[in-house]
């Protein structure tokens, strides 16, 4: 166990050098460069931005800078935002939570439907719930999560009038009430792609389970149906899950970030978008870093603990 | 010598695989939507007396079924008819474009990565890896924001956000068919290892690239749509599926029919190809199971 955990972890440093690599590559060598930014300035003259390339560092070798960077990341500093001279880091920290609490709320309402209707229809394979669970999974996939919350905003907010519009929170109430009524809309559909990929992942999985030998021979026993199901097929069935929550973790972020803008929710992704409009290139590279280091840390955490629940996976 | 030919009553892959075909009837709709989208894009704005950029203050907000508008028309009095026909026609080809591109590049990473093997693989399929790390949103907005947007710069980054799983499907391909006895042979002839990855290997992978293809069309008009919506794609006044969703927020209230069609459109259009992917992946390799 500990020679396979070691190992993945080796795996994930060496992921995280090419990862900073890539992105500090986009920062650089992509036309516009960190400076574009004062360039478009009237005020600034060319003697001032030699000046602010010497103390940003930008006359050296890139491979210098890059160490530069990477070893100053490592160490938590991150840069200043080019908007207000904050910390990079202090300022994703400060947009997170909103990210985070969306997230959560997304998975568990996706984990529970999802998981439930991917149950149902591979039990009931082929029957009606199956085929409109399977159909409605596809448009589930295919429908822009942005246009889906512009259809919510207008049917629940403008129509109905059920539910705020956007934001986090009414401006003066701030009690958890409030948060909740206004958390509801861009998490259901945050949701909606996410159900959709966790049924169809549990309907397979729990498909391949219910035709193990093992689950015949309790049949076989005479032990009640509820049992099978539960205690024997359930629980194999939900293993591979766990490497479902890995893979869906980057587009989880990604639709996070859309669900954000259309709802004005003060997230990171709100953050990403406003910063690139700015071009606030500190921040963009920051968060874009950030990002790829959670999808790295949620897939080496997902392997790790796929590995404890089923020792198959260590051995291999 | 094929198990086809060994037995008299099996029919020719070509033909099980059309049977298994017609069986996806949300296929076969899928199909035939492509298809009635892609004429519709390519000839309809002839048909339309209106021009998807012919501005008419005059007209701003008419509700569809209006003064000839048979969708309304938007915030400049531009008919969403005409610039819907126009927008689908640059978001489909914006689709297939960026996922040629992407394919060639993901065939040949694939390819060079699971016949070498060894470092040279390892080392492509480990920045594989490291390019899946960033989310896809994320990397295609900071690579947008970066560069002039146009229908170039967009095909291309999006391509560039969408190879690695292509990659990933024809490494592992390449890398079983490298051990069987055709590629063998060809090797034991002298033919040059590209003529083997390329003319040998790649052509035995074809089912799962065509099924990778046709989900990848799905995913690019889809990012498409987010990009230009953003404001970081095709930029006004040509008309994207996405761009045109770019406004409708704020006139959701007085002109919901602007947010309406365009994503109906963009719906239609993706789930279409994703059933014709579903539905060729049944056809032409049974066993391949992702979900």
């Amino acid at each position: 166990m500990a020679r396979y955990v070691a190992n993945r972890l080796a795996q994930a440093v060496m992921l995280l050098v090419i990862v900073s690599a890539i992105g500090f590559a986009i920062l650089h060598l992509a036309p516009g460069g960190p400076l574009s930014q004062f360039a478009a300035s009237a005020q600034m003259t060319q003697e001032d931005l030699d000046r602010v390339t010497r103390q940003l560092g930008l006359d050296r070798p890139l491979p210098i800078q890059y160490l530069d960077w990477f070893g100053r990341m490592l160490r938590g500093d991150w840069g200043r935002s080019y908007r207000d001279g904050e910390a990079v880091l202090s300022v994703i920290s400060s947009h997170l939570g909103a990210t985070l609490e969306l997230m959560a709320t997304a998975t568990i309402i996706a984990v529970l439907l999802g998981c439930w209707i991917g149950v149902l229809g591979a039990l009931r394979r082929y029957s009606i719930f199956d085929t409109l669970a399977t159909v409605g999974a596809m448009i589930a996939l295919s429908i822009p999560t942005f246009w889906f919350g512009l259809v919510t905003i207008y049917v629940f907010s403008v129509k109905l009038g059920w539910l705020p519009a956007g934001n986090r929170q009414t401006v003066g109430d701030g009690s958890l009430l409030d948060l909740l009524h206004h958390l509801i809309a861009p998490a259901l559909v945050l949701a909606l792609v996410e159900t959709a990929m966790w049924g169809r992942f549990m309907r397979s999985s729990m498909l391949e389970v219910i035709n193990q030998d093992y689950i015949r021979t309790a049949r076989a026993k005479g032990m009640p149906e509820w049992r099978i199901l539960t205690v024997h097929a359930l629980r194999n069935a939900l293993l591979p899950m766990i490497t479902v929550a890995g893979l869906q973790f980057p587009t989880l972020l990604g639709g996070a970030l859309v669900a954000e803008t259309v709802f004005t929710w003060p997230g990171m992704g709100r953050l990403f978008l406003d910063s690139i409009g700015y071009r606030d290139y500190p921040v963009v590279m920051g968060i874009l870093m950030f990002s790829a280091m959670m999808v790295l840390i949620g897939s080496l955490l997902a392997d790790i603990l796929y590995a404890v629940v089923d020792p198959r996976i260590r051995v291999g | 010598m094929t198990s086809a030919a060994l037995s008299t009553v099996q029919l020719a892959p070509g033909q099980a695989a059309w049977r298994r075909f017609r069986r996806h009837r949300l296929a076969l709709a899928g199909a035939v939507t492509i298809l009635v989208l892609v004429l519709g894009s390519a000839f309809g704005p002839y048909l339309l007396p209106f021009d998807d950029t012919y501005i008419d203050i005059m007209k701003r907000f008419a509700p569809p079924l209006s003064g000839g508008h048979i969708l309304g028309t938007d915030e400049l009095g531009r008919d969403v008819l005409a610039r819907l026909m126009m927008g689908a026609r640059v978001s489909l080809s914006i689709g297939f474009v960026a996922m040629v591109i992407a394919m060639a590049v993901g065939i040949a990473v694939g390819a060079f990565a699971g016949f070498y093997g060894g470092v040279v693989g390892a080392v492509l399929m480990r920045l594989v890896d490291a390019v899946l790390c960033f989310p896809t949103i994320f990397l295609l907005l900071a690579l947008a924001a970066l560069i002039e947007p146009g229908f170039i710069t967009t095909t291309v980054l999006i391509a560039a956000t969408a190879w690695m799983w292509v990659a990933r499907v024809v490494e592992a391909q390449v890398r079983s068919l490298r051990e069987r006895e055709f590629a063998v042979a060809a090797l034991a002839f002298g033919s040059s290892n590209l003529r083997i990855m390329f003319r040998e290997l790649v052509p035995n992978a074809v089912a799962p690239i065509v099924v990778a293809a046709t989900l990848n069309v799905a995913k690019s008009i889809l990012l498409e749509s987010y990009l230009s919506y953003l404001g970081y794609g095709i930029q006004p006044p040509a008309a994207s599926l996405g761009n045109m969703l770019n406004n409708a927020q704020i006139y959701l209230t007085s002109a919901p029919w602007l947010a309406i069609a365009p994503g109906l459109a963009i719906t239609l259009a993706v789930t279409s190809f994703n059933f014709l992917g579903d539905g060729l992946r049944d056809a032409l390799d049974p066993r391949m199971n992702i979900p």
